[in-house]
């Protein structure tokens, strides 16, 4: 099995401790990957991407071709945009809601989730809101994680032992709460999906998701 | 053992395994974290020297002290790096190594974070040492391991050449036993090293003479493999093998030379070439392989492609979409690209310092026809960027000064230039010492930021106190020497200031001393820790 995924965002906000959970499960599972990521000039507040590719046999290119992306995980919304030319014709598309406005032009925040919302398979989840009801602003990008988790092809289990490996160095509150966000990530995305699913619009089902409580998520179906 | 390592932390890991005493380096994009890795693995053990230096020069020498002092050592450095140590390294060639000295230069194709995408290769070839060019990670472990066995062996230094996405891609690397730190002895007969014309003739006659030597490792070596198949043929090397093998895959009927060892290997690319009737070129950085085929006349009777015949872009970097194209094949690509988006270029850190010293000067300086302001290389060259537009120049590491004394000689008055702290140890001082030595009429600001702020925030030589002592002790009048604290609140008094010394006829220097938040962050980070950690132990 071959999975590629395109991760987005913008310098600072954390998306290589995602692509490190990630290449911490897959070596687990004794398969290779690669973790192509961004460092230097660009990591000041610019815009930044990690391309991260596993597999149960040998990698070639570090960097994913155009079309091939399973997945574009971005912790921000304008971002995902940067990259739609990688996804595949069946990719999915799982992005926080919560822009991230640090230049001047940025484009009307709901146009920008309307366009991501052309893609058939997207989620688009508000990974802030769901990282403070976990215990911790910090950890939306474990929210994140947790939103595509559904998507990956491991089992929860798998990448719940590599954010433990990833933070027990930091105690088991760190540990906890991460978890936590994880688990809050998953279920929205998989609640999102079901929306679609059953025939809400990308618009309607984030305000559906923004009423239910984190606890309500679980099983929470339209 | 198996280790999930970037391109730059395997040639690390390969380099503590192959037993070095000492790796040296001056932090800089894509190169940075071979050194910190192996700061980070041997700092607890203690048998390797791993500190940063002022400069790549002075890395490059302590680097080839130790190599003489019988130890293996380690140097690496980003591409332009390599032009700061270039002295030493194409003397080092000629004086050859003791103990094995491999310098590692990380080349940054499409210019991610570089003023230039120049090829380290070339410089090999003009050294005439040894270039080892990886594919992938464990290929940047393995060489490096079998570079400092090939220095000791041939006596000469060995080039690791990687480019920006194997230094900072990170993958499996399975490891082998790792050697103790080695030592070849003392040497008493030291004629070799020291290059008086009498010397150097015959070190260079020598290098001339082991050249064949060289050629026959790179023709054996296993790193270099031919295939020859269909009429067709690829030849390519290093990271670019990756992407044409992604493109190929296992059954293509094309005939493949990856060369991964350098001088290139002349009788494989021949044998290749008599067997096809068209060949490729596929190589990240500049067409040097393509261009030592080609020459000036071609080869005649094969059709020849790659970059120079436009088959693949001469500038930016490879990709596996690019050589699909250059194959004649198409992209598939499902998703079109969304059309406009507005770009995220980086930029300085909300309430960087340097915000607050750029504000000043432009503001002591407006009214005024807009002085020349040369600047350096660090975060600050972002000032060059919108809402600031405070620079004129970022060219190379200390230019500022130099340049700035340049425009004064000139005639031109105001002449005002700025440079980081460490970007001034690095290789300001040189040009500030000439500056006060004739006085120029120049206003010199030095942003101390108490760290290297682009790369991550490595530790600076002089910052504060330090920092004005070696100021005043380039010969710069104590009088004209000012220190202002870069912070809104201070805003009026800093221009006051400012607007004084660039209207004063002669050198001054004003120096913004105020940390850089994110090295502050991570300061308070490391307190916090530590604090805990005591805590703890008072429990126990």
């Amino acid at each position: 099995m071959d999975y590629n995924l395109i991760l987005a965002g913008v310098g600072g906000q954390g998306i290589l401790s995602i692509a490190q959970a990630i290449s911490v499960a897959v070596v687990n599972r004794g398969w290779v990957v690669k973790q192509a990521e961004v460092h230097g000039m660009a990591q000041r507040g610019g815009a930044v991407q990690s391309h991260l590719r596993f597999s149960d046999r040998k990698i070639h290119s570090d960097i994913i071709p155009l079309g091939r992306a399973d997945m574009i995980l971005s912790v921000e919304p304008l971002e995902v945009l940067r990259y739609v030319q990688y996804l595949s014709k069946d990719g999915v598309i799982v992005s926080s809601s919560t822009p991230f406005i640090n230049i001047p032009n940025y484009p009307p925040v709901e146009e920008t989730m309307d366009r991501i919302a052309t893609v058939t398979r997207h989620v688009l989840i508000n990974a802030d809101a769901l990282a403070k009801a976990a215990g911790s602003a910090r950890a939306s990008n474990i929210v994140m994680l947790g939103a595509a988790s559904p998507f990956l092809g491991f089992d929860p289990e798998e990448l719940e032992a590599a954010i433990t490996q990833m933070f027990e160095r930091k105690g088991e509150k760190i540990v906890n709460v991460n978890k936590t966000a994880f688990r809050f990530g998953r279920r929205a995305a998989t609640a999102y999906e079901q929306a679609i699913k059953g025939g809400k619009t990308g618009h309607e089902a984030r305000e559906w998701l923004e009423g239910l409580k984190p606890e309500e998520l679980e099983g929470a179906c339209c | 053992m198996m280790e999930l390592l970037l391109g730059d932390e395997a040639i690390g890991l390969g380099a503590i395994h192959a037993g070095i005493s000492g790796s040296f380096s001056y932090p800089g994009t894509p190169a940075t974290e071979i050194l910190e890795f192996v700061a980070k693995k041997t700092q607890k053990a203690g048998k390797v020297s791993a500190r940063w230096s002022a400069n790549e020069k002075v890395a490059y020498e302590e680097a080839l002290g130790m190599s003489f002092a019988g130890k293996r050592a380690l140097v690496s450095m980003k591409h332009v790096g390599l032009n700061v140590a270039a002295d030493p390294f194409m003397n080092s060639a000629l004086t050859g190594a003791k103990g094995g000295l491999v310098v590692a230069v990380a080349d940054d194709p499409s210019m991610h974070s570089s003023q230039n995408e120049q090829d380290s290769r070339y410089y090999g070839q003009f050294a005439k040492v040894l270039v080892f060019e990886p594919s992938n990670q464990q290929q940047a472990y393995d060489m490096t391991r079998e570079a400092f066995e090939v220095s000791e062996k041939t006596g000469l230094p060995v080039m690791l050449r990687v480019v920006t996405r194997l230094a900072h891609s990170r993958a499996n690397v399975e490891t082998r036993t790792p050697l103790e730190p080695t030592d070849v002895g003392r040497v008493t007969q030291t004629a070799d090293w020291t290059l008086l014309p009498v010397n150097a003739r015959r070190r260079y006659r020598r290098l001339l003479d082991v050249q064949k030597d060289l050629a026959a490792y790179a023709e054996a070596s296993p790193y270099n493999e031919l295939n020859l198949k269909g009429k067709k043929g690829i030849i390519t090397s290093g990271i670019a093998a990756n992407y044409v093998e992604e493109v190929i895959g296992e059954n293509s009927d094309f005939s493949l030379l990856t060369i991964r060892v350098y001088p290139t290997p002349r009788n494989l690319v021949r044998k290749l070439v008599e067997h096809c009737d068209e060949i490729i070129v596929i190589e990240e950085g500049y067409p040097f392989i393509e261009g030592q085929l080609t020459g000036l006349l071609g080869v005649p009777g094969k059709t020849i492609s790659g970059k120079l015949s436009g088959a693949l872009p001469e500038d930016g970097e490879l990709s596996a979409d690019l050589v699909r194209r250059a194959l004649g094949m198409k992209t598939i690509q499902a998703h079109d690209a969304a059309g406009k988006i507005p770009g995220r270029p980086p930029q300085l850190c909300q309430g960087c310092p340097h915000s607050d010293s750029y504000g000043a000067i432009l503001a002591a300086a407006a009214g005024d026809e807009r002085p020349y302001m040369f600047s350096d290389i660090g975060c600050y060259t972002l000032s060059a960027l919108p809402p600031y537009n405070a620079i004129d120049t970022c060219v190379d590491m200390g230019a500022s000064i130099s340049m700035a004394l340049g425009a004064a000689k000139a005639g031109r008055h105001p002449v005002v230039c700025s440079i980081g702290d460490s970007t001034f140890i690095h290789s300001g001082m040189t040009g500030l010492i000439g500056a006060a030595h004739e006085n120029a009429n120049m206003t010199v600001f030095i942003l101390d930021n108490a760290t290297v702020g682009m790369t991550g925030g490595q530790e600076v030589f002089a910052t504060g106190e330090s920092l004005v002592s070696v100021v005043k002790g380039l010969g710069v009048d104590p009088e004209h020497i000012v220190t202002i604290v870069p912070m809104e609140k201070n805003h009026e008094k800093n221009v006051a200031l400012v607007r004084r010394e660039i209207n004063y006829k002669g050198l001054s220097v004003v120096i913004a001393d105020r940390a850089c938040i994110q090295a502050m962050r991570k300061m308070a980070a490391e307190k916090k820790k530590s604090a805990e950690k005591e805590k703890e132990t008072v429990k126990v």
